[in-house]
């Protein structure tokens, strides 16, 4: 595939990862910040979400299952899970954290087990979204063009 | 022989006779023989003698006939025939050449008469010859003193020197006794002495001007001879003189358009003046053809020389009376700059005045409306409301007015959006016109661009007045607003010749045609409709107030946008169309149209907004640190990053300008870093502006920022343009 069609390809997902709320505005003041000073921005910013939803998925998971539910500490984590995707622009996440602080609150536990599995499904939709976005990009580059904004 | 003469007695009484014939022979042919030598001696000495045959001729008869009575001395006495024969030799010779001299002075007497009388001819001729010198030489002469005279006359422009000048030559030239000119007067009828050789003060005598000598002298062109006791020459002291002859000739008085020297016998002037000149008297001097020639040729180039001297005082007049209204006109200007500075200052003075009263009225008048009123009390507010903004608007009309008169009415330039100012003015208007019943149509052209350059406001209240205008005129029926980019054949209005719109690349021309179905303009009145305070005398308009200022501004405002505003109607009661057309620029960066899902990407300023400001970002969560720190690196700062209030505090020095505090993290007090750096830093200027970033932004959290002491608040996630201005506004302070 040429240059164009792949930039086409590229402008249309990305167009489509908005439209389905799997992104926010955010993500465009990230990508705003990318320049050639700082050429990788954007994929340093979203390996670092990913390395720190995984943790933190993985506490959360840890915590919940736990006899007694340190609710607190759950809290603590859903909420820098929900300021990181917050900062990234992952709208879906963030919609469910919130949720989860609800019930965290509420110390719903069957609500944060929901809450939790729906967190991990979301996450990794959004992660396989950013890795087939990241993928085109290094099409295009290898094919010789240039990322479209 | 028979007969004898010899007369023997030898000397008896006849002795006497005898020797009395002797002596006279010899007499005879004495004087016989010295002739011929007397004519050959003047013969000699004359050059030219023709006739020197005839000479010879006649010497030799006088020769033989002295001969012949010489030999006859011989016969008085006896003599031999030697004698006697010679003596017939000498008779027979003689009569020989006697017969010949007078066949011959036949022919020469005539010859010589004729001689005679052509010398008298040529005497004659000589005589005439010299006479004919004389003439030619007393015409050079005079030619000479016509000369001269011209010269003299022409050197000078002055009109007295002129005429002085002309006088004295020709008295001195023809040795006259007086000469004298007669000028016109003012009203024509008469002519009065203005000018005399001798007299140095002529009496101011008039003669009346219809005289038939003076008819005579002025119908001919030439110098004509008039009697000496005429009026106009009568100039001597009458005596006992014989007066001379005397002569008159016409000087015309050219007027200054007709200077055409060939044109002299056409002239169709009237006015003549009248010269006079006089011979000594007891000369008995006659005027000569020459010297009436003289006087005549004088007399034109004295009318030539006084028509110069006119023009030339007659431009001296003009160019007096030019300088005399220059000064008035300076005068008038200076007198009209300082009325115009007097009113200037009057009307800004009085301007401050009036506003202060009209604003307590209207602004207590309308406090007044919000309480509680009788409803009469409501209507008479609600007039006292109206006529004061009544009021206000007319002062405001007035000083905008006097402004843009003065020309310091500038126009305030600005990129606006051409499309909000029409869409504006259409929702101003659209509850009146739906009060009154009236359809009202925008239509705006599809290639009028957007965004334009020019004075937004003036714009607005320009297409304001218009369609108000349109509106109050209207008692039914529809008003349509149209506004396109006018090409360049509709630019050009054939009532306007000096409009002369030069499209060009960075402006366009808006054409705005408000058409109104209204009482319409009769065509008389279409002309007043922009000058000050005119009003139509239809009491409709009477009644819907106004102070005809409007549409005065509204074209100086037109005109100030290098524009050109008229009115078209057909009549009173169909209805009329206000056209105005205005320059305007045209913006270089427009704002691209917007995408429908991907959000509007904003051009950014630069990448360094704040060069080197050294910013210390607290956050714990990894990722938002990670965005933040991008945000700022961004913006040019210069970040360090720290997890904990611990290090945070532990890091922070005077150095940092900002500290930004996440104070959303349960657990992690923000607060209390914020109390702690106030702590550490009591001066002001050093210690750094302490700034919040949380997710919610409701006035708990608010005031609590405000009361440990931050300098200001920013709600995650934060976007670029977020930061830049808070930024910016903090460190503005």
């Amino acid at each position: 595939m040429d240059v164009l069609q792949l930039q086409k390809q590229f402008v249309d997902y990305r167009a489509s990862l908005y439209h389905e709320g799997f992104l926010d505005e955010q993500f465009t003041q990230l990508q705003e910040l990318q320049d050639e000073n700082n050429p990788d921005f954007v994929v340093e910013v979203v390996s670092l979400f990913f390395e720190d939803s995984e943790r933190l998925l993985n506490e959360l998971t840890k915590a919940l299952e736990q006899q007694s539910i340190d609710f607190k500490r759950v809290d603590a984590h859903v909420h820098q899970l929900k300021g990181s995707s917050s900062s990234i622009g992952a709208q879906r996440v963030q919609k469910v954290c919130i949720a989860f602080r609800n019930y965290c609150e509420e110390q719903n536990i069957e609500g944060c087990l929901k809450c939790l599995q729906q967190v991990k499904h979301e996450y990794s939709l959004v992660k396989t979204k950013f890795e087939t976005m990241f993928q085109l990009e290094q099409q295009i580059l290898t094919a010789g063009g240039s990322i479209p904004v | 022989m028979e007969s004898c003469y010899c007369i023997e007695p030898q000397w008896p009484a006849d002795e006497l006779l005898m020797k009395y014939q002797y002596i006279s022979d010899f007499f005879i042919a004495l004087a016989y023989f010295s002739i011929p030598l007397e004519l050959i001696y003047f013969v000699k000495k004359s050059a030219v003698f023709p006739y020197k045959w005839v000479l010879v001729q006649f010497g030799a008869f006088i020769v033989l006939c002295g001969a012949t009575h010489l030999i006859s001395l011989w016969t008085f006495t006896m003599h031999t025939r030697t004698v006697a024969v010679v003596m017939t030799t000498s008779k027979v010779l003689t009569a020989v050449v006697s017969c010949a001299t007078a066949l011959m002075l036949v022919h020469i007497i005539p010859d010589l008469l004729s001689v005679k009388t052509r010398e008298l001819f040529l005497k004659n001729k000589a005589a005439e010859l010299d006479r004919e010198m004389g003439l030619i030489r007393t015409q050079e002469e005079t030619g000479r003193h016509v000369r001269m005279l011209t010269h003299e006359i022409r050197s000078t422009l002055d009109r007295h020197t002129i005429l002085r000048t002309t006088l004295v030559e020709l008295g001195r030239t023809l040795a006259l006794e007086e000469c004298a000119l007669w000028m016109p007067t003012r009203t024509g009828l008469e002519l009065q002495l203005s000018y005399t050789l001798r007299q140095q003060n002529p009496v101011g005598y008039t003669v009346p001007i219809h005289l038939p000598v003076i008819n005579q002298v002025f119908s001919s062109s030439r110098a004509v001879k008039i009697s000496p006791n005429c009026p106009v020459a009568r100039l001597r002291p009458a005596g006992k003189y014989m007066p001379g002859e005397v002569v008159a000739v016409r000087v015309p008085l050219l007027h200054l358009s007709n200077f055409q020297i060939n044109a002299w016998p056409e002239l169709s002037t009237k006015r003549y003046a009248l010269m006079v000149l006089m011979l000594p008297s007891d000369s008995a001097r006659q005027w000569h053809v020459h010297e009436l020639e003289l006087v005549e040729v004088v007399a034109d180039q004295v009318a030539v020389a006084l028509s110069h001297a006119a023009i030339l005082e007659e431009s001296t007049r003009a160019r007096d009376l030019l300088m005399e209204q220059n000064v008035a006109l300076d005068l008038a200007r200076r007198e009209a700059e300082t009325a115009i500075r007097a009113r200037n200052d009057f009307l800004a003075v009085m301007n401050h005045e009036m506003r202060t009263p009209m604003h307590a009225i209207i602004a207590l008048s309308s406090l007044l409306q919000e309480t509680e009123l009788t409803p009469e009390q409501r209507l008479m507010v609600e007039t006292i409301l109206k006529s004061s903004n009544l009021l206000a608007t007319l002062i405001n009309d007035v000083l905008d007015l006097s402004r843009l008169e003065d020309g310091s009415l500038q126009l305030e330039l600005g990129t606006f959006n051409l499309y909000a100012v029409f869409r504006e003015v259409f929702n101003l208007i659209k509850p009146i016109a739906s009060v009154k019943k009236l359809n009202v149509s925008l239509n705006l052209a599809p290639d009028l661009p957007e965004y334009a350059i020019g004075d937004e406001k003036r714009l607005m209240q320009t297409i304001l007045n218009v369609v108000g205008n349109a509106l109050k005129f209207s008692k039914e029926g529809s008003i349509s607003v149209t506004a396109f980019v006018a090409k360049s054949e509709s630019l050009r209005d054939p009532r306007a010749p000096e409009f002369f719109p030069v499209p060009s690349d960075n402006h366009f021309y808006l054409r705005v045609q408000v058409k109104d179905s209204g009482s319409g303009i009769s065509p008389q009145d279409i002309p007043k409709l922009f000058t000050k305070f005119a009003q139509t005398q239809s009491t409709a308009t009477r009644n819907s107030g106004g102070s005809g200022l409007g549409l005065a501004i509204c074209k100086r405002f037109v005109n100030l946008m290098e524009g050109h505003i008229w009115i078209e109607s057909e009549g009173l009661g169909k209805g009329c169309t206000a056209i105005f057309i205005v320059k305007l620029g045209i913006p270089e960066r427009l704002n691209g149209p917007r995408l429908p899902f991907i959000p509007e990407v904003s051009t950014s300023h630069g990448p360094t907004a704040f060069p080197g400001l050294k910013v210390l970002v607290m956050d714990e969560n990894g990722v938002s640190r990670m965005v933040t720190k991008g945000l700022l690196v961004h913006l040019g700062c210069d970040v360090t990053m720290v997890s904990s209030s611990d290090e945070c505090l532990h890091v922070v020095s005077h150095e940092h300008k900002v500290v930004l505090v996440d104070v959303c993290v349960p657990g992690i007090n923000g607060y209390e870093i914020a109390i702690r750096i106030h702590e550490k830093f009591t001066k002001r200027y050093e210690r750094p502006l302490i700034v919040a970033l949380t997710g919610n932004t409701d006035k708990v959290t608010k005031e609590k920022c405000m009361r440990v002491g931050m300098d200001g608040v920013i709600l995650k996630p934060v976007s670029l343009d977020k930061m830049r201005s808070v930024l910016s506004d903090l460190l503005e302070q």
